[in-house]
């Protein structure tokens, strides 16, 4: 590694009216290095990105690029000054082809009359994008429309767009957060390549395991400040968690031990051409029953029929010993069943809608006069459970687009909390989410749990599965491979039913 | 991370009504607009401010904002309902055709038809127009058209039905007391309020009650805002979509109805282009395109800023073959004037998401 930092910032600072987003905060990053930025919501890293990338302007402090002072008046300067960002959503145009995103704006031309009339010369973009794409080791080609391409491969053309701009300094913002196992381990190695070449990538992530992994230093913000950056290897998860919350790991997963009662959902044969093959499983009063696999292993398809979001083509549910029949979402609420989707933005909140709107959607027709919302009544029920999952927000009325992603899986959480479910069944429940958020969500998880909810918790992170659940039910290629214990439930007993296709055994 | 915690308040509020909302609220710049435009036109020409000449402005909008009220829960869900002005036309020909004197199947042996068969026939232009917006929503939501499509369908098909029934003749001798619908004043001290006026503002505030005080309108705005998450609460989307159009047949029909009794005649060209109207009342009203936003306040101010401005130009004396043209660049003028206004209110919202999260 060189002595000679490629960009160095010094005390930078900014504010936003209220909040003072970044305080004296000094960051450097050498060739040829991976620094893995953490912190939580609200700690100022992507405010920190956002002034690296040109997108936010710092109210004082330095930028030096290469031992020169720079000021960045855009996110287009910041790019060919050699600084790319790759943000979680990503920035590409979905209905045109991988070459043309690349290209967007810096499209090759004809030479003469062509350059005039700005003719692309479609050959050269599409023969200069697949050296790029070569670089990174997609596989698609040029020709592709990136609506038709899966998440992880959008995450290569990005990087492939970052590569031709030559950046020496790529950012990415949680790049991992959508990513199966395979997949960030690709990414891993195209990381890894990245600063073979002398490149430095800066790595926002929540994920602690994946930072031990991929970074040579860890720089943690917490509050708008500086904490701390050191070497991976002189830290643990323990140490890093401590430094961004001042907490130690025992104290996130809270775990408590609730009464197992009887069976409240007792599921038969449930089958989904091509998704979900003779599922079959009990779930008791207070228990957290953990859904492992692999991406694609059908597990939200699971939840999704349980929940009457997919159409069944066979097999039952019994609730409380109640056969019920299940054709719409309507059906399984009636029936006492709750889904919090993966997808908060997608699925799970109407982001244009206050947290009021959101919080009553499912319940307000219990709750009604004369035909009229009674409005006292659903105020004071959607404030009561504000106060009780610790909502920040400045009012029920706020939009909840505005709110932290921890904050608006809270409001999904209220809003199903509100319904009074017997079976509560939450997709990657803490995915995307600070460490602080995501301790009171397991939190509420136990409590849940000793009030006598069933919890169904699918999950991709093995840590939060053997933390929480009571019993692990393993899926692979739509069916259920195996049903785990907690007490022999380990990392390399679930990863082998999860990618082996053997029969259904276990305690069913 | 900011320090701010949920300010509860106190249970049992009274409802929330109070002006600072309001005039925080969307509708302010619009009806800056509306402002603005009345006093030009007054200082323009003393005979824009005569209880005469607002009396017929108020009249000439009413049946547009009946009909943009049921368009406002369309565009509310981001859909679209082009069928409008057809579905007036048709309202409007099936009423008149069980009242025109000779012609209708409850004329007496002299021709007359009786004044009982007038509710009837009322009745029967609101189903018509009801079953149009139904079938909309049926081939919206069942056959799974988009709205634009749906609609642009029922647009020609419902004028076809007017031509046809109608075999191009307009539909007339229709019973004086059915025309009162359309012509009578309701005098409040000095001023005369039209009839078909007082049956808009009627339709607007339970539209309004409706939209905001009801489980459905919460519903309407949480299927425009975004589908998936509405059907995922256990929201039927179907029976939501179903009902939005059908309410908009209604209304239109209504309108239709309005503007029959108020002519005194069907004509089969009866409200030929209305729908864009109706449409640019709601968009002018500050309803977004994209769904999840709108009020029905918002389009009676757009549909108000429409009449004003076209009895408005014609008494400064803009010839009426150049009116379309200038209720063009109003259109364009309002909304982007309105986008401004919002994006300095969003900026202060942009502000605000930054002091409740901080940057991440």
């Amino acid at each position: 590694m060189q002595n000679q930092p490629i960009l160095q910032v010094k005390g930078v600072s900014k504010a936003f009216p209220g909040v003072q987003a970044l305080s004296d905060v000094d960051f450097e990053v050498y060739p040829g290095e991976v620094v893995a930025l953490l912190g939580e919501n609200g700690a100022g890293k992507s405010t920190l990105m956002k002034i690296l990338a040109g997108a936010y302007q710092k109210d004082s402090g330095q930028i030096y690029l290469n031992d020169q002072e720079i000021e960045l008046t855009s996110p287009h300067h910041a790019q060919t000054m050699g600084i790319s960002i790759i943000y979680q959503e990503f920035n590409l145009v979905p209905t045109q082809t991988v070459a043309a995103n690349i290209f967007t704006g810096r499209e090759p031309l004809y030479g003469g009359a062509g350059r005039i009339l700005k003719m692309v010369n479609k050959q050269e973009m599409e023969r200069a994008a697949q050296e790029m794409l070569d670089i990174v080791g997609a596989h698609v080609k040029p020709t592709d429309m990136i609506r038709s391409l899966p998440v992880a491969e959008r995450q290569l053309v990005e990087i492939a767009k970052a590569l031709s701009f030559d950046s020496r300094v790529i950012i990415m913002d949680e790049p991992t957060s959508a990513l199966g196992d395979e997949e960030t381990q690709n990414l891993f190695k195209i990381v890894r390549s990245l600063k073979d070449q002398g490149r430095a990538v800066i790595f926002i992530t929540h994920r602690l395991k994946e930072v031990f992994e991929i970074a040579d230093r860890i720089v943690v913000l917490r509050d708008g400040r500086l904490v701390g950056s050191v070497p991976a290897q002189d830290t643990s998860i323990d140490g890093l968690i401590s430094m961004m919350v001042g907490r130690s790991l025992d104290q996130m997963y809270q775990k408590e031990t609730a009464e197992i009662g009887d069976v409240v959902m007792r599921v038969q044969g449930l089958t989904r051409y091509g998704a979900v093959e003779d599922v079959s499983f009990e779930l008791r009063r207070g228990e957290i029953l953990g859904f492992a696999g692999l991406v694609g292993a059908g597990r939200t398809e699971t939840a999704r029929l349980l929940f009457g979001a997919d159409a069944l083509d066979g097999g039952e549910i019994w609730i409380d010993g109640q056969k019920v029949s299940i054709h719409s979402p309507e059906d399984a609420i009636r029936a006492g069943i709750s889904f919090v989707p993966e997808d908060r933005g997608s699925q799970g909140l109407v982001l244009l809608l206050s947290v009021f709107k959101n919080e009553v959607l499912p319940t307000m027709s219990h709750f009604t006069r004369f035909g009229l919302l009674d409005g006292a009544t659903l105020q004071q029920r959607a404030q009561e459970y504000v106060s009780r999952l610790n909502v920040r927000t400045p009012s029920l009325e706020q939009k909840v687009m505005f709110l932290s992603g921890g904050n608006q899986q809270k409001v999904v959480l209220a809003k199903w909390l509100m319904s009074n479910p017997k079976v509560l069944i939450l997709d990657e429940p803490t995915r995307g989410i600070d460490v602080g958020a995501k301790s009171e969500i397991y939190a509420l998880m136990s409590q849940l749990a000793r009030n006598g909810i069933g919890i169904i918790m699918i999950s991709s992170e093995l840590p939060e599965i053997l933390a929480m659940s009571d019993r692990v039910l393993v899926m692979c290629e739509g069916r259920v491979t195996g049903i785990i214990d907690r007490q022999e439930a380990t990392q390399e007993a679930i990863m082998a039913y999860a990618t082996r296709h053997a029969s259904v055994q276990g305690t069913i | 991370m900011s320090d701010i915690t949920a300010q509860p308040r106190p249970a049992g509020a009274p409802p929330r009504f109070n002006w600072r909302r309001i005039i925080r609220g969307q509708e302010v710049g619009i009806f800056l607009v509306l402002i603005g435009m009345i006093l030009f036109f007054s200082l323009s020409t003393d005979r824009f401010l005569t209880p005469i000449n607002l009396t017929n402005i108020m009249l000439n909008f009413s049946w547009t904002a009946i009909a943009a009220f049921g368009m406002t829960m369309v565009i509310i869900s981001a859909g679209i309902d082009l069928s409008v002005g057809s579905v007036m036309a048709l309202a409007g020909i099936a009423t008149a055709m069980l009242l025109a004197r000779d012609n209708s199947p409850f004329a007496g042996p002299d021709g007359v038809v009786p004044d009982t068969v007038i509710p009837l026939a009322v009745l029967a232009g609101l189903a018509v127009g009801a079953l149009c917006g139904f079938t909309n929503g049926l081939l919206i939501t069942l056959a799974g058209l988009p709205p634009f499509i749906a609609t642009l369908g029922m647009l020609q098909i419902a004028r076809g039905i007017v031509y046809g029934w109608s075999q191009g003749w307009p539909v007339q001798n229709l019973p004086q007391n059915f025309m009162v619908l359309g012509r009578q004043n309701i005098p409040v001290g000095s001023f005369n309020f039209p009839l078909p006026t007082v049956i808009m503002l009627v339709a607007g505030i339970i539209a309004w009650i409706f939209l905001t005080r009801t489980a459905w309108g919460y519903r309407i705005f949480a299927v425009g805002g975004n589908e998936q998450a509405a059907r995922l609460s256990g929201i039927s989307v179907m029976r939501t979509k179903l009902m939005i159009y059908t309410i908009s047949g209604l209304l239109g029909g209504a309108g239709g109805v309005l503007l029959t009794a108020r002519l005194g005649v069907a004509a089969p060209t009866a409200a030929q282009g209305y729908e864009l109207d109706v449409i640019a009342a709601v968009v002018v009203g500050g309803t977004s395109l994209s769904g999840g936003e709108g009020s029905i306040l918002g389009t009676l101010i757009g549909a108000a800023i429409m009449g004003v401005l076209r009895t408005g130009l014609n008494l400064i004396g803009v010839e009426a073959y150049w009116l379309p043209s200038a209720q063009g660049i109003i259109i364009i003028g309002a909304i982007t004037l309105d986008q401004w206004f919002r994006r300095r209110q969003g900026k202060s919202r942009g502000f605000a998401r930054l002091f409740s999260r901080g940057g991440k």
